[in-house]
């Protein structure tokens, strides 16, 4: 089966520094894909670059077999209806309640009424484990791990068929963190959806990844976790064997 | 079509195919309502021939079938209800699955009161802020002056350049052109006299005693007293305003107080910049238009200079620069959680410097009077 992306030798450079230098990756359909790396490794640029935020100098990005880096912005939407991003501070639009949030994508690309429309608002609301109230309230007035849930309902609000989240669980606590990692397994279960997501929290990698990718020297070795874990490099070495992670994964392991 | 219904003796067969999706969403529930009116008796749903169902798909037949139960219908699945049914069921249980009552909208002479309210509560909240700011401002300038360290030259001259500086070239202009425009108005009406050599004495006493200084002002105003409301408040978005208070430091003294010196000192400076450039558009005029040469201009423009006049224009220069400051770095603090307040902030900065600039002119003018200067 193709995977759902599919990036071959993305090549990104700001002036002279060379971000990434040959990066590939690929993922599946259905799975939940954990992107890794020290902080300036490139990984924000890399989720810019798959959401067609941003044109690599060189290489290919390919979603659902579409070849977004030579799309016309026009050709692009197509695919963007086909994604759902979750933004690392939630990126709500501060003058528009949580519902109208979630609304607006719907009202931009669908022609929809205002009963059915709100109806499919608080649907994705109460999906995200909101309560109802939330609804009408405003960005500014809601809490850290509210506006984590706010942002994946507004993620999730064109029926995405790839919904990416970056750092989903930064900034909360473990208790949410684990909660809203229960989340994202339940909906990428339910709704059949392929999860992309860049993290830094080792919990959440052994919870729900099925596949990691860790950016090192421009490039991605990827695999299962298993492969991932036993892998040589340094830093990956580093990464999955300190204290911190040897913590982690004996939760995961009774977390189940 | 996505949707067919069959009779089977008293029993609905309702035939599912197609692409049950947001694309379609429109279209299906149109259908769906009239269907699940025309259709009677117990339901059989066959989800077989179903190509696609996403998650508005699902929610649609999800409370299709519910209105049928809801209306006392049987409802069965030939061949197994679709899993995002199930999951919606599940996603669902937990919560009461009723849409918040919208606050009821007051009609008629509840809502004029309603609003009448609003509006009272919020000047009152504005006053109080208001008060709250001048003192934290006058507060400000009572510890500058306990210790000199406190007065930021730095941040000070950034400020005078920023606000000062860049605006020469476009002060310049616009100060060289209203008065062009003025003397032009003026040789006209006064030629009727003979007396164009009056234009001199026009332009000099307008340009120096309050054009100079009025259009300064209110090129800043719109220039910079949007700057200040625009990076304040973004700032105050940013959580960067109350960053510096938990480190321990005073944002009235550490970004309100170096604007009002800068635009203090940066306004006059720009003002004898409007002045000089007034009186060269007047020379220029009148020498192209009423044929006085250059020095014959100066000489005259030094008769009809009193003792006061060009400094009746100056002395306003910092009162304004304190105004149009004052009132920007307040809207800009009252920013509080969106970014449509901070454009809504803005806008109301520029408009009120603008207002209480003219304002403050027009209170001058009555001073001067008074006083026969």
């Amino acid at each position: 089966m193709e995977p759902v992306i599919s990036v071959r030798g993305i090549v990104n450079r700001f002036g002279a520094q060379v971000v990434h230098d040959g990066l590939d990756a690929e993922i599946r359909a259905g799975e939940v894909f954990g992107i890794v790396g020290g902080s300036g490794s490139g990984k924000s640029v890399l989720l810019r670059t798959l959401l067609g935020l941003q044109k690599p100098a060189s290489g290919s990005v390919r979603i659902e077999g579409h070849e977004i880096t030579r799309q016309s912005d026009r050709d692009l939407l197509a695919v963007k209806r086909r994604y759902g991003v979750m933004f690392q501070r939630g990126a709500l639009f501060s003058s528009l309640s949580v519902a109208q949030n979630v609304e607006l994508p719907i009202v931009e690309h669908y022609r929809i009424g205002p009963a059915l429309l709100r109806e499919l608002a608080l649907l994705r609301i109460r999906m995200v484990g909101l309560p109802e109230d939330a609804a009408a309230k405003y960005p500014a007035q809601l809490s850290g791990g509210m506006t984590k849930r706010a942002a994946l309902a507004r993620a999730l609000a064109l029926d995405p068929a790839i919904l990416f989240l970056d750092e989903p669980t930064s900034g909360l606590d473990p208790i949410s963190a684990a909660a809203f990692d229960r989340l994202v397994l339940e909906l990428q279960k339910g709704l059949a959806l392929t999860v992309v997501m860049i993290t830094h929290d080792l919990d959440t990698i052994f919870r729900v990844c099925n596949r990691v990718g860790v950016i090192v020297d421009g490039r991605m070795i990827s695999g299962t976790l298993d492969e991932i874990v036993r892998d040589d490099h340094p830093w990956i070495r580093d990464y999955f064997h300190g204290e911190r992670s040897r913590a982690s994964r004996g939760l995961a392991g009774t977390d189940g | 079509m996505q949707f067919e219904a069959e009779d089977q003796g008293g029993r609905s067969r309702f035939r599912l195919s197609g692409r049950w999706t947001v694309e379609e969403a429109a279209a299906l529930e149109a259908r769906l309502l009239k269907e699940a009116r025309a259709a009677g008796g117990d339901v059989l749903f066959d989800a077989a021939g179903i190509e696609a169902m996403d998650l508005t798909g699902a929610w649609l037949l999800r409370s299709l079938e519910r209105r049928l139960r809801d209306s006392g219908r049987r409802v069965e699945w030939a061949g197994g209800r679709p899993a995002q049914l199930e999951f919606i069921d599940s996603t669902e249980a937990g919560s009461a699955g009723k849409a918040p009552a919208e606050p009821a909208d007051a009609d008629g002479a509840h809502r004029v009161l309603r609003e009448l309210g609003l509006r009272a509560v919020h000047a009152k909240e504005g006053a109080l802020d208001l008060l709250g700011f001048v003192g934290a401002v006058t507060a400000g300038y009572g510890r500058i002056f306990g210790s000199l360290r406190r007065l930021r030259l730095t941040s000070i001259v950034r400020h005078v350049y920023e606000t000062g500086l860049t605006a020469v070239p476009i002060v310049a202009l616009i100060a060289f052109l209203i008065s062009v425009i003025v003397a032009y108005i003026g040789a006209q009406q006064l030629r009727k006299f003979g007396g164009e050599i009056f234009v001199v004495d026009l332009v000099t006493v307008s340009v120096l005693r309050e054009l100079g200084v009025l259009l300064t002002a209110i090129i800043v105003a719109g220039r910079s007293g949007s700057a200040f409301a625009a990076e304040l408040g973004t700032m105050k978005l940013n959580d960067e305003v109350d960053a510096l208070r938990a480190i321990g430091m005073d944002p009235v003294e550490v970004l309100v107080l170096p604007r009002i010196f800068g635009l203090v000192i940066a306004l006059p400076a720009l003002t004898v910049v409007a002045d000089a450039m007034g009186l060269a558009g007047g020379a220029l005029l009148c020498w192209y238009l009423v044929d006085i040469p250059f020095g014959q201009y100066i000489e005259r423009v030094q008769g009809a200079i009193g003792e006061m006049t060009f400094w009746v224009g100056i002395i306003k220069a910092p009162v304004f620069a304190v105004l149009i400051a004052m009132v920007g770095t307040l809207r800009g603090m009252q920013v509080r959680t969106s970014s449509r307040e901070l454009g809504l902030l803005t806008t109301m900065a520029v408009v009120q410097s603008i207002f209480l600039v003219i304002l403050a002119d027009a209170i001058f003018a009555v001073i001067f009077m008074e006083l026969d200067i």
